[in-house]
């Protein structure tokens, strides 16, 4: 064997341990999730299940106690569609128009302003914790779904109107002053030319948008109340539930249906998912 | 009319302006507010100066959280970009089934970190987790009990960090290997010029961008860091695991000290500021190639 097929070797071990490494805790995860507890107690932490049971899927999504309600995940994965859906259409769209005149319709101090929401991306949410709290409470929404939605569009912009200023970029500004000479608008130049023209960039929106809305935990488990929880809060109850035997096999399954679409989302659209993240980080 | 036309741009962004100012820096400057103040459980508006932080600088558990903070901090982010670029080079080698290992690689960061949390304490637990699971194999004294160990348990925080955030720093390296000039590599290769200087001379000094943004990146998210210490060891044994994020939720809803959890916020926020000021001044300056 030459070093050149050695070394092959030693890249491809090196690749599929890492692998390993990084399927490991899924792998974890499915296999305790489908044993009984009794075998969890007796098996090993790697071995298959020997016998297959789903009865703690079932009780993570019906039955398990979060706190002192006893209703699984389902009204908190619910809750979770319902504060999603929202807040990432409105937030996408809201990008969109920003983006558009960021990059497009430019004014004098615009460039101050981009600068000011660019900051706002990376300011840690701690610093905006107490005051929202005050906030929510004046305006009616303390504790609530729509509290929740509005907190996330306002610390959602600042990502998608950057996507949308990084792609609008691009298309070059003739478009727009030939389209201006024509005596097209501000609105008909959008939905003739741009958004036709978005496809990815929406693509790349949504997905990242949902991606944070749905894993946030530090606004879910300072601005929700007891009905609007999210799914990672409630998931968060679920495990550190001390009432009763501690249920590891329907921790996992709990886990997995939180996770379950995000990942199907990065299963399906993964491309757009890693395009969403690098934005901004590598110049094309 | 005419104004109004002229204008649509500006309206189009005065709610998000309105927003931003309120929401993002008006609530900076409220924090700020509250933090030179003695308020405990109800906010005071009265300036008392320092006092907030002179109280924390000496709180102990304060020390600890900045501690780990840097501890956590360093070795995440070194640890990551260094296994990060490492397999970007290795999959850069005219891999087989790359898409597929890309894919393996990059999954933990689609999930929650409280899923990320849940997993690794499920595995990590020293009674029915790997340790057991070592020694049923039949190495009876095998100890990896890290997760109740006080001086021991953050670094399961930075174990479940790295293996979450890794496989993103590839994606960011590989993106970068790809977008090097082909040209340059085809002519040092015609050279007979050795791979690995190919790598050490020229692609990876001409990634210097990407190492920047993936520091940002990684530095944001050590700094923010609070699903993950909640979800793995909810900042325990007793505090050891705290951050400057879990010190400050506990101050703001467990203990109703708004004083002690505005200030800490405000370190937060400038170690954020340290960080990504120079960072965003290099990506706003207006560039050569435009």
């Amino acid at each position: 064997m030459t070093t050149n097929t050695l070394l092959r070797w030693g890249l491809y071990a090196v690749l599929i341990l890492f692998a390993a490494f990084y399927l490991m805790p899924l792998f974890v995860m499915l296999t305790t999730s489908l044993k009984s507890l009794e075998e969890i107690r007796t098996g090993g932490l790697l071995s298959l299940p020997r016998e297959i049971t789903f009865a703690p899927w079932a009780e993570a999504w019906s039955t398990a106690c979060a706190g002192t309600q006893c209703e699984g995940l389902r009204p908190f994965f619910w809750n979770s569609v319902l504060m999603a859906v929202p807040a990432v259409a409105i937030s996408t769209v809201v990008g969109a128009l920003n983006g558009y005149v960021f990059a497009q319709w430019q004014f004098r101090g615009a460039n101050l302003f981009f600068a000011a929401i660019l900051f706002g991306c990376f300011i840690p949410f701690q610093v905006v914790l107490l005051p929202m709290a005050q906030a929510l409470g004046f305006l009616g929404l303390a504790g609530s779904i729509p509290g929740l939605i509005f907190v996330h569009v306002i610390y959602g912009i600042g990502f998608t109107t950057l996507f949308f200023r990084n792609y609008y970029v691009t298309i070059p500004q003739e478009l727009v002053r030939a389209a201006k000479v024509d005596g097209a608008g501000f609105f008909r130049i959008f939905f003739a030319i741009f958004l036709p023209l978005s496809l990815p960039i929406i693509t790349v929106s949504v997905i990242w948008q949902f991606t944070q809305i749905w894993n946030d935990f530090l606004f879910g488990v300072s601005f929700s109340g007891p009905g609007s929880q999210p799914v990672t809060v409630a998931l968060n109850n679920i495990v550190n539930s001390t009432t009763g035997v501690k249920a590891y096999n329907v921790d996992m399954a709990a886990a997995i249906i939180a996770a379950l679409p995000t990942l199907l989302v990065y299963v399906v659209a993964g491309k757009y998912f890693i395009r969403g993240l690098t934005a901004g980080s590598v110049k094309g | 009319m005419e104004w109004l036309e002229r204008n649509v741009p500006k309206l189009v962004l005065a709610p998000s302006f309105v927003a931003i100012l309120i929401f993002v820096y008006g609530f900076i400057a409220w924090t700020a507010w509250i933090s030179l103040t003695k308020s405990r459980l109800m906010p005071k508006y009265e300036i008392d100066g320092f006092g907030q932080f002179e109280r924390l600088f000496a709180a102990p558990r304060w020390d600890v959280a900045m501690n780990n903070l840097f501890i956590f901090g360093g070795l995440f982010i070194v640890i990551s970009m260094v296994i990060g670029l490492l397999l970007a080079i290795f999959l850069d080698q005219r891999i087989r089934a790359e898409g597929v290992l890309r894919t393996v690689y990059l999954y933990p960061m689609a999930l929650s970190l409280i899923v990320t949390g849940t997993a690794w304490k499920w595995i990590l637990n020293p009674g029915l987790g790997i340790q057991e699971t070592v020694r049923g194999w039949g190495f009876e004294s095998f100890t990896f009990d890290w997760l109740i160990k006080p001086e021991m348990a953050i670094y399961t925080v930075v174990l479940a960090a790295v293996w979450q955030a890794s496989g993103f720093v590839m994606a960011l390296f590989l993106a970068g290997l790809r977008s090097v000039d082909t040209e340059i590599i085809r002519a040092a290769q015609v050279d007979g010029i050795p791979n690995h200087r190919i790598y050490s001379a020229i692609i990876i000094p001409t990634m210097a961008p990407i190492f920047l943004s993936a520091f940002i990146v990684l530095a944001h998210l050590a700094i923010k860091a609070f699903d993950l210490v909640i979800a793995l060891t909810n900042g325990g044994p007793g505090y050891s695991t705290d951050l400057p994020a879990t010190y400050m939720y506990a101050m703001a809803f467990s203990r109703g000290d708004l004083g002690q959890a505005a200030s800490s916020a405000m370190v937060m926020m400038g170690v954020i500021f340290a960080i990504v000021v120079p960072y965003l001044y290099s990506e706003l300056r207006p560039r050569r190639d435009h």
